[in-house]
């Protein structure tokens, strides 16, 4: 019965240890990239379908709004996946010889999740999109 | 510095009118592998690509740093307005410091 019980509990407690580690593995991964600025929600435009068969290639769009001025200008984006083994996706640093602030890539998700994007601007600017995605076959791991 | 075995492709117009902007793809074939999948229950080895630096005429344009969650081969797409005769170097490397370079000229009519 006492073995039965701490089974079930360590099986009950297992995935929610795994979930935990990931937040804090998010957290430390977005503060390693941004620091504790302060972020601001919108002016980025997130295209991904809304569900990737392919886990292992899922097309990723990226556009800050901005001038891309001298004066103004996106200096980095960064890309965090939430529940991939590991958050890191990419950082990417602009400069104000690009056309415009957009980057198009292909990540790998490793299940359904949503993909947290900031992008840092010249100004002193974070913003923060969010996109939600559900996946086919998991690309990180098969 | 070493060399990557690895083939770069790149898509960019040869010319462009001064003021265009021209959309430059980037690819480069890679296994990016990151250690944590298994095959036959052996861990593969870690092989990942940390960076790509774009220079325009000598400066840098862009840089890529990544993580295990850019996908196999990586790709990149981005923007930029032509207003001159335009040199690109395309420079990538890996976690052993091992390089593959690429480079294109856009003529501007």
């Amino acid at each position: 019965m006492m073995l039965t019980r701490r089974l079930s509990l360590a099986l009950f407690a297992l995935p929610f240890a795994a979930a935990a580690q990931t937040e804090e593995a998010l957290r430390t991964a977005i503060r390693d990239a941004v620091g504790d600025k302060p972020t601001t929600d919108g002016g980025i435009t997130l295209r991904v379908p809304a569900l990737a068969e392919n886990g292992g290639q899922v097309p990723l769009g990226i556009v800050v709004e901005s001038p891309m001025t001298a004066q103004d200008y996106v200096t980095a984006i960064h890309v965090f996946a939430t529940r991939n083994p590991t958050p890191g996706i990419a950082s990417f640093r602009l400069t104000p010889m690009l056309a415009r602030a957009e980057v198009q890539t292909r990540i790998r998700l490793a299940e359904d999740q949503r993909l947290i994007v900031l992008a840092e601007t010249s100004t002193g600017r974070v913003l923060r999109a969010s996109a939600e995605l559900r996946v086919g076959a998991g690309g990180c791991l098969s | 510095m070493s060399t990557l075995p690895s083939q770069p492709r790149i898509r960019i117009p040869r010319s462009a009118r001064a003021g265009e902007v021209i959309e430059i793809r980037t690819l480069i074939e890679h296994p990016m592998e990151t250690g944590l999948r298994q095959e036959a229950g052996r861990a593969l080895p870690r092989d990942m690509l940390t960076r790509l630096l774009v220079r325009l005429n000598g400066e840098t344009l862009l840089s890529a740093d990544f993580q295990n969650g850019t996908a196999t081969n990586p790709y990149h797409v981005f923007f930029v307005r032509m207003e001159k005769p335009s040199h690109f170097e395309f420079i990538w490397t890996d976690e052993k410091g091992r390089q593959a370079r690429a480079e294109a000229r856009v003529a501007v009519t």
